[in-house]
């Protein structure tokens, strides 16, 4: 059997995904099971990541696999100009799976090309950063009841946000969505994306207004916008600070409305939010945990 | 004389016996075709003109290669920079098949990836596209996805 690596949110299928939200359901009624007993994780860390290694490290600890790794890349091989291609094909001699992160894109899937282990990408640039989606997915299934049948809000950097682009696409392989878009010109939901919308008759609005449109929501998907996706420095000056989410915004908004955001915020969700039954982006952050532990089981066939 | 007839005569004077004459490659990409078809890697006899007068690209280029015979998946590379280029196969001096160029579904190690962040671009890997539209081209990066189209397209 084929190895089955998890670079692209599009490589896994509605019934990968299903299968995902089931597994994570059951790794949060019960986290630790000795699942990787014996086992070695590599956690490859080419560019920080604090946030996304420790969920990783703590979803491997749960099923009681060990960890090798780089959590620092100034200290690795790389810095002595150790080629990608050379350490993956060192690190899968020693290891059962590969987590990775890496500065540039397409290196998970180059990586999972020379593997002979599986690779999970932990995000690779600004291309994609599946393991944030599928525990998006597991945070809109626990708070809402369903993954189809969503009106969906996304704001802030649409252009740039690999997060919302590869949540685009994993939940319009569900019925019934509706996609709302709030972004400033600079900053639109790209072409290419809408295309696959008009393609599947999937619906979507696009507004440059942060107003009581947001009303109608179910999902309200907040974005940091990022100065290193700007090459000028002006274009982020002039946008940064366009759509703050506020709690008297979320008053009219309908009870089962859950605020999201990837994390880490920097303004783009002012703290009055947090104290609101609607907010649930750092419940989302725990979800991703067990969604983590899903995704190992799921690739080594543990489960 | 007939500009036609003097076209034939001109031509026969580099007619060759047997091998493949592509015609219709635009003059600025013949030193790009010559080197994805590795035409400066082999020893069969070759002959070319460039800055030729053509009626559909201005100025095209013409290549003669004694002795030689494409398949297809190998002259489809050169479709990405000669979309019209033509075939003609020759058997003792006569043209025995003529062929198109077809734009293949993928292609591997031709184009270099537009995006200066693709893993491509900083470790030595070969580049492979997925073709997700043949006109106007855009290609699609197998590694970091991202859309290289016609008006970025670099030939490595």
């Amino acid at each position: 059997m084929s190895k089955k690596d998890l670079i692209s949110i599009t490589d896994y299928t509605k019934d990968d995904y299903l299968r995902i939200m089931d597994l994570a359901a059951e790794f949060e009624k019960n986290p630790n099971q000795d699942l990787l007993k014996g086992k070695v994780v590599a956690s490859l860390f080419f560019e920080p990541s604090t946030r996304t290694r420790l969920s990783f490290e703590t979803a491997i600890s749960r099923l009681g696999g060990r960890i090798i790794g780089i959590a620092d890349p100034g200290s690795s091989s790389v810095t002595k100009g150790e080629t990608l291609h050379d350490t993956i094909r060192m690190v899968s001699n020693y290891a059962d799976l590969i987590v990775m992160r890496h500065p540039l894109e397409g290196a998970a899937r180059y990586a999972a090309e020379v593997a002979s282990i599986p690779v999970i990408n932990a995000g690779d640039g600004a291309n994609q950063h599946p393991t944030q989606t599928l525990l998006d997915m597991y945070s809109i299934l626990k708070t809402q009841g369903r993954l189809d049948n969503i009106n969906i809000f996304m704001v802030g950097d649409l252009k740039y946000g690999r997060t919302v682009h590869s949540l685009l696409m994993a939940m319009s392989e569900f019925d019934n969505q509706i996609f709302n878009f709030i972004a400033p010109e600079e900053l639109l939901m790209p072409e290419e994306y809408k295309m696959h919308l008009r393609e599947k008759g999937i619906k979507y609005y696009e507004h440059r207004e942060f107003t009581d449109i947001i009303n109608a929501a179910d999902i309200i998907y907040m974005t940091r916008v990022q100065k290193e996706r700007f090459s000028d420095p002006i274009e982020y000056e002039k946008v940064k600070n366009v759509y703050i989410l506020r709690e008297k915004m979320l008053r009219n908004t309908k009870p089962n409305v859950r605020v999201l955001h990837p994390l880490p915020r920097v303004n783009e969700i002012h703290t009055d939010v947090d104290k609101s039954e609607k907010a649930y982006y750092f419940d989302q952050a725990l979800n991703g945990v067990f969604t983590r532990e899903a995704i190992i089981a799921h690739t080594l066939n543990l489960k | 004389m007939k500009d036609s007839n003097k076209k034939k005569l001109k031509l026969k004077v580099s007619a060759i016996k047997d091998g493949t004459v592509i015609d219709h490659i635009p003059a600025s990409n013949l030193f790009d075709v010559i080197n994805i078809l590795g035409l400066n890697k082999i020893e069969n006899q070759i002959t070319f003109g460039t800055n030729l007068e053509s009626e559909k690209l201005g100025s095209k280029a013409i290549i003669k290669v004694s002795d030689k015979f494409f398949a297809d998946d190998e002259i489809n590379k050169i479709a990405l920079i000669a979309p019209h280029a033509k075939l003609n196969i020759i058997n003792d001096y006569v043209v025995t098949e003529k062929k198109i160029v077809e734009i293949p579904d993928s292609v591997q190690g031709i184009v270099k990836c537009f995006n200066p962040k693709c893993i491509t671009n900083n470790e030595k890997i070969i580049t492979k596209f997925k073709v997700i539209d043949k006109s106007p081209l855009a290609l699609k990066c197998c590694y970091c996805e991202k859309i290289t189209d016609k008006d970025h397209l670099q030939i490595i």
